[in-house]
């Protein structure tokens, strides 16, 4: 199973986000206007932060914003946000956050084969800050194509 | 040996963690069986683990477990994973 759909509507580069509650926003909205998700699955994402804490920061400078499976899941589909001004989520370590994922699962049956592709395309270190200095969503969508 | 990846939703984090585990663990020579859950269901999902991999946010959340608890802070470092497991199961 190859990654979620990341089409160059779920790309955002350089946006500006003065909360890490802005930023997740920025994704879901990118989720949204590639038909992944209804506008609903923004807020169940920052839910899931509020919850549990800022687990999402997975690496330093970049959060995988997610929730599960729900009705405000319409298809499988990957969003990518840059931000202009790195921003905090509270992580001891991976703070600030210059890459936010925005994903969105529509069954978890095979989930694990696509956030399979997910670590082959961030295992090589370069991935993240090749993605934060993107200044064009083309360039995005190679960096996610490559595989380590 | 078993071990279990903790995050919020049991899909996603979770998902990434169990991935990049069984490939530290192929390269150690180590066998184990590596699931993904929730927080909400780790009582029963970490019942007979021998390691909970999960990050900082969950460690209270966790609580009292027989099993070690590893925390990773990046997911995608395989050599963080290799230390951390080597240290725990060696």
């Amino acid at each position: 199973m190859p990654l979620p759909p990341l089409p160059e509507s779920a790309i955002v580069l350089g946006a500006e986000a003065a909360t890490w509650r802005d930023a997740v926003r920025l994704a879901g909205a990118a989720l949204t206007a590639s038909g992944a998700t209804k506008p609903g699955y923004s807020d169940e994402m920052i839910r899931m932060i509020e919850e549990h804490g800022p687990y999402v920061v997975i690496a330093p400078g970049l959060a995988l914003a997610h929730a599960r499976p729900g009705p405000d899941v319409l298809a499988d589909g990957l969003a990518v946000v840059t931000l202009a001004t790195p921003v905090a989520f509270g992580h001891p370590h991976n703070d600030p956050v210059s890459v936010v994922l925005g994903l969105a699962i529509s069954s978890i049956d095979r989930h694990l084969e696509s956030v399979a592709e997910l670590a082959n395309v961030f295992n090589r270190a370069s991935a993240i800050p090749a993605i934060a200095a993107a200044t064009d969503p083309q360039t995005v969508i190679d960096i996610m194509g490559r595989r380590s | 040996m078993k071990i279990v990846a903790i995050c919020g939703a049991g899909i996603g984090s979770s998902g990434i963690l169990k991935i990049n585990a069984e490939r530290v663990l192929t390269k150690l020579g180590i066998e184990a069986d590596v699931t993904a859950a929730d927080i909400a269901s780790v009582r029963v999902a970490a019942a007979d683990a021998q390691v909970i991999l999960t990050s900082a946010a969950f460690v209270d959340a966790i609580g009292k477990t027989f099993a070690d608890v590893i925390v990773i802070d990046n997911y995608f470092d395989q050599q963080e994973l290799a230390e951390k497991l080597e240290k725990a199961l060696g």
